[in-house]
C-alpha cells in the first residue's frame, strides 16, 4: 500500500502544481512508482506543466462517474515508465465530484503506486475538501510573503482538524538577495508563525518558468538550483537526512575576478 | 407612588404568564415592585379568567421563606394560578478569579472563546482570535486579535510574552498598533483600559492597576 500526499497552500500562485510535478518527477527519478492526481477541476494545469496535455483521453470526473475504468484515465509520462498522471476535467467545476468519490479513487491508486501526489486547488472550499479526502500526509507550499504565510496558516489549521497527518512545509521562491537585505521574510520568521516541520526550501529560479512552459519539470535539469532543491525534498520524503540547501552561495570565480578589478 | 425601575417583567406566553424577576436588585425592592404592579399598574391583564403563572427568579439564591413571600403576594390576586417557581442554581459556585489554562496554537481563521479568565500557552497567529469575558494571558506570541472583557468588563486586561497583535480589544474599546501606542521594547507587556483608552505597559507595572495581586509576602 503506497501513501497519498496532498500538495496544498490556500493561496493561489505559490507553486502547488510546480511542486507536485517536480516532487513527483524527482520520486520517479529515484525509481519509485508514482501517480500524480490533479484535483483542480475546471482549471487543470498539472498536465500542461508535465507536458502531457495532448495525451489526455479520460479524466477524474469520468472515473468518478463510471464512464471509464481508472486505468483508462491514467496518462503515462513520456520520460518515465513508472510515472503516471490522473488529469482533472476542464469542462466541469469542483462540485462535479464528491470527497468520497476522490477518496475511493486515491485508495485504488494507493494499491498500485508507492506515492500518490495530489495537486490541490487554491481555496478552502469544496475543491480543497476533495483534495484532502484521500490523503495520508500533506505538504503545505508557501512563499516568503505575508499573504501566503497567512493562508498557509489557515490551511494548516484546517488540516489539523482533518484526518491528514501533521503537514510538512515547503518554502518556495526564496530570493536570497531580498532576504539578506530584509525585504523578504526569512525562513525563521515563517517557521515561527507556522510552527510545523520544514521539508524543503526552493530558491526562485527562472529556469522553473522556462521548464514549465516547455512541459518539462525543472527537476530534469541538474543545472537548476530549484531542481536540486526539489530532488532534496524527494529524498527527504523517502526518509534520507539531507541538509538544507545553502541559499547564499559563494560568488563564482568569474565574479571574484570582476571584483578584483573593481568591476563587481 | 410610581415605580420607575424594571425589576419585575411580565411576559405573556401561549398558555399563561411568566414573571421574570430581576436577580441583581435587593429582594425587598423586588417584593415592593411586584406588589405595586399587581395592585396598581397591571389591573387590565391581571383580572378576569384564571391564568397560569410561571415565576422565574433568575440566578438569585433564594430560601424557602423568600419563595413563600413571593407566592403570598401573587396569591393576593385570586385569578393567578401558580404553576412553577424556580431559580437557576449555579452548577458549582465558580470562582470569578479562576484561571482556565489551555495550550495549543490559534491559527488564522480560528476563534478561541472562553468564559472567565484564560491562560493560553502557545501562539495566537495573525488572523486568529481569542475572546474572553475576563482577562487574557498569553504565554507565547500574540500576533492575532485578542478581545478581553467581551461582555463589557472594562477592568479586563490582556498580557502576552510577545505583544505584537493585529488588534487589541477590551470591552468595547478597539486599538491597533503601532500608531496608537508608540514604539516599545520587546519585553512581556500587558494592555489595559485607562479612562476608556487602551494603554500598554510592562508586565511589572501590573500591580498598579491590580492591587489585589499584591499579597502579603512576609516581613
Amino acid at each position: 500500500m503506497g501513501e497519498a500526499i496532498v500538495v496544498t497552500s490556500g493561496k493561489g500562485g505559490v507553486g502547488k502544481t510546480t511542486t507536485t510535478a517536480n516532487i513527483g518527477t524527482a520520486l520517479a527519478l529515484q525509481g519509485k512508482k508514482v501517480c500524480l492526481v490533479d484535483t483542480d477541476i475546471g482549471l487543470r494545469n498539472l498536465d500542461v506543466v508535465m507536458g502531457l496535455e495532448n495525451r489526455i483521453i479520460y479524466d477524474l470526473v469520468d472515473v468518478a462517474e463510471g464512464r471509464c475504468r481508472l486505468n483508462q484515465a491514467l496518462v503515462k509520462d513520456k520520460r518515465f515508465d513508472e510515472l503516471y498522471m490522473l488529469p482533472a476535467a476542464q469542462t466541469k467545476d469542483k462540485t462535479a465530484v464528491s470527497p468520497e468519490q476522490v477518496k475511493d479513487i486515491i485508495l485504488e491508486l494507493k494499491k498500485e503506486y508507492e506515492y500518490v501526489l495530489i495537486d490541490c486547488p487554491a481555496g478552502i472550499e469544496h475543491g480543497f475538501r476533495n483534495a484532502i479526502a484521500g490523503a495520508d500526509k500533506a505538504i503545505v507550499v508557501t512563499t516568503p510573503e505575508h499573504a501566503a504565510v497567512r493562508d498557509a496558516d489557515r490551511i494548516i489549521g484546517l488540516l489539523e482538524q482533518s484526518s491528514v497527518e501533521s503537514p510538512k512545509l515547503v518554502v518556495n521562491r526564496i530570493r536570497p538577495g531580498l532576504v539578506k537585505s530584509g525585504d523578504m521574510l526569512d525562513i525563521e520568521d515563517i517557521l515561527q508563525v507556522l510552527n510545523i516541520d520544514l521539508i524543503g526550501i526552493v530558491p526562485d529560479d527562472e529556469l522553473v518558468i522556462k521548464a514549465a512552459n516547455n512541459g518539462e519539470p525543472t527537476v530534469m535539469n541538474p543545472d537548476s538550483a530549484a531542481a536540486i532543491a526539489y530532488r532534496n525534498i524527494a529524498r527527504r520524503i523517502l526518509g534520507d537526512a539531507v541538509p538544507l540547501m545553502q541559499l547564499d552561495r559563494k560568488p563564482g570565480a568569474f565574479k571574484k575576478f570582476k571584483k578584483f578589478f573593481g568591476m563587481g | 407612588m410610581t415605580v420607575k425601575s424594571k425589576h419585575v417583567r411580565i411576559k405573556g406566553i401561549k398558555d399563561g404568564l411568566v414573571f421574570l424577576l430581576d436577580d441583581k436588585c435587593p429582594f425587598e425592592d423586588l417584593l415592593n415592585e411586584l406588589r405595586y404592579k399587581l395592585e396598581h399598574s397591571h389591573q387590565n391583564i391581571l383580572t378576569g379568567p384564571i391564568v397560569h403563572v410561571d415565576i422565574k427568579l433568575g440566578s438569585r439564591s433564594v430560601t424557602e421563606e423568600d419563595k413563600a413571600a413571593v407566592l403570598d403576594i401573587l396569591k393576593g390576586q385570586g385569578n393567578l394560578l401558580i404553576r412553577s417557581i424556580d431559580a437557576v442554581v449555579e452548577a458549582a459556585e465558580t470562582d470569578p478569579d479562576a484561571l482556565f489554562i489551555i495550550s495549543g496554537i490559534v491559527r488564522s481563521g480560528q476563534v478561541l472563546h472562553h468564559d472567565g479568565n484564560l491562560l493560553y500557552l502557545g501562539d495566537v497567529n495573525p488572523g486568529g482570535t481569542v475572546t474572553c469575558t475576563g482577562d487574557i494571558y498569553v504565554l507565547g506570541a500574540l500576533r492575532g486579535i485578542a478581545h478581553a472583557g467581551v461582555d463589557g468588563n472594562q477592568e479586563a486586561i490582556i498580557a502576552a510574552s510577545l505583544l505584537t497583535p493585529t488588534q487589541l480589544r477590551i470591552a468595547d474599546v478597539i486599538s491597533r498598533p503601532p500608531d496608537e501606542w508608540g514604539t516599545r521594547e520587546s519585553s512581556m507587556e500587558f494592555a489595559y483600559l485607562s479612562s476608556g483608552a487602551m494603554q500598554i505597559d510592562k508586565i511589572h507595572n501590573i500591580f498598579k492597576i491590580r492591587q489585589g495581586l499584591n499579597v502579603f509576602k512576609g516581613v
